[in-house]
């Protein structure tokens, strides 16, 4: 307990209460997924099943690795609207190295996830060194990333037919006995991974501190250009790894998908209570905001609710998740 | 401490209204019930094309006694969404599906989930490269196509240099409408140049932004080619703009737009898909489906050249939608 919270305590300074904070803003998250899963358990007899929660979990996969990715990016004060084409463009990549270059599962895979990091390291660099606003830079960044997926590609999607394996990386199960999808477990690996480097390494400690006061950390030593760097390129390996996922999901690298994906991974991140001004969130925070998006988008379907209502009710929700934080926020 | 319980309860309180205020319209979607369910998975649906088809869908099914709901991804790009979509269809145990797939090999895991449920599939807009769908109920997108180019070679008198607004060049619909018009040109009209393709992604405004830029760099352009509703009123909008009256336009697709332009002769006219007897055929192939009959592999549903001359021809009246 006391180590986990010791590196937000030491950045935001907010002692023992801000920590606490944290906690209820999670718990009030968790708390609207267990009332929205209720509802609909009781709404529709097809939504307490257990292959719909495998169905729901599946569906969370890539806007979740996103989320993860752009949580550090967030908390970190930042901004990255490229998630969604350099999602896009990473499986591309993908596609390049292992049906083009026809390079082995165990080593296509690692370079497609790197790219991500390579597209997080440019925005890095023209974020910190070349001190553009992330919000432009990263718009840039998005167009650049989704032209260049459909230039690599020839604007047609790549399938990875003779790719042994590669479907098998989302769809296969690798647990024995159950049909539980292996990108479940590929999400919640990458949240583990994330989890621990936000709360007990230097890396997340400085993603903090950045957040609630970039010159105050700068004046304490850190350096705060190169550390920025690393952040954005941290966050970019999210971006590779959804590209993977979604790739092999769909077994094709689809070039024109991921617009739109960036607003729905940051609207995850906020109703999982990161603040979008930076130095506070959590990492089972956003997965709770991830899993509350795409329940409602399964439920609402389930229930057969009627398509332009659903969009209106997940604006709610969002509208709802913030404004209770706010309120939350102005109390102290 | 006050704020804090206030934010908590309001969040779980405006959840829950907001997806009570829904709760009517559950009584349709869990409630089971004799009639045949039958749920629609399409490429899109909020373009009057898609609203066109659902309304087809319904009326059939109204008329014989069938349910149906009409999801799809807003923009047909996201395969993803599509692939969600179908996930949660299926959950829900229907009777028949009807499926447009944006990329069908990835839709082949589910489809697969679908036969071993015997649950039986009709595609319907583009093909599925499966064995699994009953019966496939479309258009010929080439055909179509081909037709337009020769309507527009026709009024030009097989000279002068088109151009092409193509609404996508990743899905089948895109890219056989842009090869149907192309290759017609290429085989029978020699006179004709036809510039490059320039891709607006079915956008209005992206499409007359696009064909301003034809314009100003080919100002002897005699005719321009679009390949749906939203490039159709792009190109008439940007030629416009542009203060051109000289160039013929040929379209596809309807809506209020397009039929306006080709009442006035701002357009010389467009092909037509008929979507409304889409979503018939695919509702009425879906319960002989369910009845056991034998479905021809494909059902086509036709296509038709309408311009000022028939436009108010009944048989055309039918198939455009507003």
């Amino acid at each position: 307990m006391t180590l986990l919270e010791a590196p937000a305590r030491e950045s935001t300074g907010g002692g023992l209460a801000s920590a606490a904070r944290n906690r209820l803003q999670q718990l009030l998250a968790f708390a609207s997924l267990i009332v929205i899963c209720g509802f609909f358990s009781v709404a529709s007899r097809y939504f307490f099943t257990y292959g719909n929660f495998t169905a729901i979990l599946f569906s969370t996969v890539v806007i979740g690795t996103l989320a993860i990715g752009t949580t550090f990016v967030i908390i970190s004060g930042g901004i990255d609207l490229s998630i969604g084409t350099g999602m896009a463009l990473c499986a591309v990549m993908s596609g390049v190295f292992l049906v083009d270059l026809g390079l082995p599962l165990a080593l296509g895979v690692p370079a497609a996830i790197l790219f991500g990091g390579l597209i997080g390291l440019v925005n890095g660099i023209n974020v910190s060194v070349f001190k553009i606003p992330p919000f432009i830079a990263t718009l840039a960044m998005m167009l650049v990333a989704g032209g260049l997926a459909l230039v690599l590609s020839d604007s047609a999607p790549i399938y990875f037919t003779d790719v042994e394996g590669y479907v098998e990386l989302s769809t296969g199960s690798l647990l024995p006995g159950v049909e539980f999808p292996n990108a479940v477990l590929v999400l919640l690996g990458a949240a583990l991974v994330a989890g621990v480097l936000l709360t007990k390494t230097v890396l997340g400690r400085y993603t903090y501190s950045m957040g609630s006061n970039e010159e105050a950390t700068a004046l304490s030593g850190i350096n705060v250009r190169k550390w920025k760097i690393a952040i954005y390129a941290f966050a970019g390996l999210f971006i590779g790894l959804a590209g993977v996922m979604i790739s092999a999901r769909l077994g094709s690298a689809q070039p024109a998908t991921g617009m739109g994906y960036e607003l729905q991974a940051i609207a995850a991140v906020v109703i999982g209570g990161t603040s979008l001004s930076g130095g506070k969130g959590s990492i089972v925070g956003t997965l709770i905001g991830a899993l509350i998006i795409s329940v409602l988008n399964n439920g609402l379907q389930i229930m057969s609710i009627p398509q332009e209502w659903q969009n209106v009710i997940l604006g709610c929700v969002i509208l709802v998740a913030v404004y209770a934080d706010m309120l939350r926020k102005k109390e102290t | 401490m006050k704020a804090r319980k206030i934010g908590a309860a309001l969040a779980g309180a405006a959840v829950a209204l907001t997806l009570a205020a829904c709760g009517s319209g559950d009584a349709s979607g869990s409630g089971g019930g004799e009639e045949p369910y039958i749920a629609i998975v399409s490429k899109g649906f909020q373009h009057q094309f898609w609203q066109a088809v659902k309304k087809g869908a319904e009326q059939e099914a109204q008329k014989r006694g069938a349910r149906i709901t009409f999801v799809g991804p807003a923009t047909e790009q996201e395969v993803e969404e599509q692939m969600n979509m179908l996930t949660n269809a299926l959950a829900k145990q229907p009777d028949a599906i009807g499926f447009a797939a944006l990329d069908s090999r990835a839709a082949a895991p589910l489809l697969n989930q679908a036969q071993s449920s015997d649950i039986p599939v009709i595609a319907f807009d583009s093909g599925v490269e499966s064995d699994i769908p009953a019966t496939t109920v479309a258009t010929d997108n080439k055909a179509a196509a081909a037709e337009a180019a020769k309507q527009l070679s026709e009024r030009l008198g097989g000279e002068g240099k088109v151009a092409l607004v193509v609404h996508d060049q990743t899905s089948l619909s895109g890219t056989d409408r842009r090869d149907g018009f192309v290759e017609w040109m290429k085989e029978n009209a020699p006179g004709i140049t036809v510039l490059d393709p320039q891709y607006g992604g079915g956008d209005q405004l992206e499409s007359t932004n696009i064909t301003k830029s034809i314009l100003s760099a080919n100002p002897d352009l005699d005719g321009i080619y679009a390949s749906n509703e939203g490039s159709a009123i792009g190109v008439i909008k940007g030629v416009q703009e542009a203060g051109r009256d000289d160039v013929t336009i040929v379209g596809f697709d309807s809506g209020t737009a397009q039929i306006e332009a080709i009442k006035d002769g701002r357009m010389a006219g467009a092909v037509t898909q008929n979507p409304i007897g889409m979503g018939e055929q695919l509702v009425d192939a879906a319960l002989k489906a369910l009845d056991g009959q034998q479905l021809p592999k494909a059902i086509d549903t036709s296509f038709y050249w309408y311009d000022k001359d028939n436009i108010d021809d009944p048989k055309i009246r039918e198939v455009l939608y507003e």
